[in-house]
């Protein structure tokens, strides 16, 4: 029992996390229709960022109070930048090609963000210097610590703020206009432009405020991390119903407890013979699952074959 | 009745049969003036040929049948592990290569088809994510089948493993021919040579073939083509399961002449290597995907020995180590090509046709 509650605590932790990534993801598929398969690398940035501004924050002698929401704010603007860019440099010169052009820029451009990134960041582990004092509770026999709960609390925080700008503000509304019809919007006076760009930038902010969260929780980052956290909100995204911001929230608590379940019983289900090392494997399961039986996701409208 | 290659081959031009004769003489003496500067040539050499043969394999795939497959390297695997298994004192079975060939491709084209089945109704960036994602499950398990029974010897790989054996003749040791000394790695050559003849003609056919026009169909427009009569789910999964079979042979000849194989050598930048090859040549073209394989593969190589005096010169030290920039290469090679010249280096002349008509229809 107390083993279940654990595995469902640490889920939320993890799926959270993924849910900030899957937004980044689902933003820009509804929008554009593409699968931006850098986005796992921004994640990785803004770990690696991190990394260095608190590392020079803290040689300054700044408190940690002070250092961490700076060193958070140093990483967001970086991958903004870098989203931005992105979409400039590598996506907008082929919205008309046919659609496996754009994945295959998107491809490449993981391929070279990784490697410069273990250019600047050495190819090995980092350590994530521990932002405040690990505090552990205890319910039913589960453990959690604050930081976990922060880490819950600044994820719903986001969340809520993201659904707020898409549902309440102009710039939401030129958003869901041009997720819905691109060409329409545009006939319309919405700045597509400038709209698939907020989604770039906004997608990447909360992609750095994720992978900051991986790095404080693990206190590790690695120039590799972005890539199986990309492809595992990826599959949140679509598990949720890709396009579809509550669908990502969902998809990504799911995934992340669907993943800690299944490492917490998967040596008691196959007897021993699959170990948790295989934790990995579940979101890829889930992938398959949903795109067989419910292509469209958890709450995703159905739809007809390309237009 | 004479077979049709034949047919081509006497219908040939007189200048393109030229061609062909040089061409071949120049293959054919290639592993002996490589082997002036070293066994090390030679090996890039049988390197890049085998690469030329998992693009070709890829190029099925993606070019003709227009499946971006992001996982082609777990095909390879299965071929190079099911070669590793059953030749290897890992298990103790020593079965001969007419034997384990087979069993590889069939192995490789059963997965292929597992995979595909369930997938290829998807649309294609779907599909995309989902082999990328089935290639990693494959070295998860490679990886970790070690315990409790040790099946794969987990990161460690597997050593050991026999060369490829004709009777006594085995490739891996030299021979003395006509009072010159062959050495294993120009063995190979030339029989992944004779192997990679063997796939190109296999694509041409294919090419042209019923099955090929299908394909083609297929990926300019599959509900047009499903509308016609194709039935396009078979003939994915058919593309899907013939790319996998040669994935499956090239990963077992692989095996055999690095006698060595482990999870480390199948990770997903080489996946994304022979995607790069296929789309910087030109996908679906055959001379082009040949030629994209031999830049990429020599390229990096040729780089590596070049890179690190350069630097030595110019900084005192070494900056940029020869590997991350052979990956840089392949990201940026991705990145280029798909903006600059999206139909690749040599494309062929309908794909040409149909990327320019593309543009003209959307614009």
């Amino acid at each position: 029992m107390d083993t279940l509650l654990q595995q469902l605590i640490n889920g939320i932790v993890q799926g959270s996390i993924y849910a900030l990534v899957a937004l980044g993801y689902t933003m820009v598929y509804g929008i554009m229709g593409l699968i931006n398969f850098a986005h796992g690398e921004v994640v990785m940035i803004g770990a690696m960022v991190a990394i260095s501004a608190l590392g020079a924050l803290m040689a300054l002698g700044l408190p940690m109070g002070l250092a961490a929401p700076l060193a958070l704010a140093a990483a967001m603007l970086v991958c903004m930048g870098l989203g931005a860019g992105l979409e400039r440099i590598a996506y907008r010169p082929l919205r008309n090609a046919p659609r496996l052009t754009p994945l295959i820029t998107a491809i490449g451009m993981s391929i070279i963000l990784q490697n410069l990134a273990m250019m600047i960041w050495s190819r090995n582990y980092l350590t994530f210097p521990s932002l405040i004092e690990k505090v552990s509770f205890e319910v039913a026999g589960a453990h959690f610590s604050n930081v976990q709960a922060l880490i819950v609390v600044l994820a719903g925080l986001s969340m809520a703020g993201l659904l707020l700008l898409v549902y309440r503000t102009r710039l939401g509304m030129a958003m869901r206009a041009t997720s819905q019809n691109l060409a329409v919007a545009r006939l319309m006076g919405v700045d597509v432009d400038r709209v698939i760009a907020a989604a770039f930038i906004i997608g990447s902010a909360m992609g750095a405020l994720a992978g900051f969260m991986v790095g404080a929780y693990y206190e590790i980052a690695h120039y590799q991390m972005g890539f199986m956290l990309g492809l595992k909100a990826f599959t949140a995204a679509v598990l949720g119903g890709i396009g579809n911001l509550a669908g990502a929230m969902l998809g990504g608590l799911l995934l992340g407890i669907i993943e800690a379940l299944g490492a917490g019983y998967i040596g008691d289900l196959t007897g021993g013979f699959l170990g948790s090392h295989y934790q990995d494997i579940f979101a890829f399961v889930v992938l398959i699952g949903v795109l067989m039986f419910r292509p469209s996701g958890l709450l995703g409208e159905k739809t007809g074959e390309r237009a | 009745m004479r077979h049709p290659i034949l047919r081509a081959l006497l219908r040939l031009s007189r200048h393109k049969a030229l061609l062909l004769l040089g061409g071949g003489a120049i293959l054919l003496a290639l592993p002996f003036v490589a082997m002036l500067g070293g066994q090390a040539w030679v090996r890039i050499l049988d390197l890049a040929i085998l690469y030329v043969f998992l693009a070709l394999g890829l190029n099925i795939v993606v070019g003709f049948a227009g499946l971006l497959d992001l996982g082609y390297i777990a095909f390879y695997a299965v071929g190079a592990y099911t070669w590793a298994l059953l030749a290897s004192p890992h298990f103790g079975l020593h079965l001969p290569f007419w034997v384990i060939l087979p069993i590889g491709a069939l192995l490789a084209c059963l997965f292929g088809v597992l995979l595909g089945a369930p997938t290829l109704r998807l649309r294609g960036d779907y599909l995309a994510i989902v082999t990328l994602g089935f290639g990693e499950i494959i070295r998860i398990f490679l990886n970790n089948l070690n315990a409790p029974v040790n099946i794969t010897n987990g990161p460690q790989g597997i050593t050991l493993i026999d060369p490829v054996k004709f009777g006594a003749f085995s490739f891996s040791s030299r021979t003395e021919i006509f009072g010159y000394t062959l050495v294993g790695p120009q063995k190979y050559y030339f029989l992944l040579l004779a192997l990679c003849v063997l796939v190109v003609g296999i694509n041409y056919r294919l090419q042209h073939s019923r099955i090929g026009r299908a394909w083609q169909a297929i990926r300019e427009d599959e509900i047009a083509a499903k509308a016609v009569g194709i039935d396009t789910r078979n003939m994915k999964l058919l593309a899907f399961a013939m790319g996998a079979s040669f994935g499956g042979i090239a990963g077992g000849i692989y095996a055999a002449m690095q006698g060595f194989v482990s999870p480390e050598s199948f990770s997903l930048i080489e996946s994304i290597m022979v995607l790069a090859m296929v789309v910087l040549g030109g996908m679906g073209h055959i001379p082009g995907v040949i030629l994209g394989a031999v830049l990429l593969a020599v390229l990096p190589e040729a780089l590596r020995f070049a890179v690190l005096p350069v630097q030595q010169a110019l900084f005192g030290k070494v900056l940029v180590d020869p590997e991350s920039l052979r990956m840089l290469i392949f990201g940026l090679a991705l990145v280029l090509v798909m903006r600059f010249r999206p139909q690749g280096l040599w494309p062929s002349p309908e794909r040409k046709r149909e990327l320019l008509a593309g543009q003209e229809g959307r614009t």
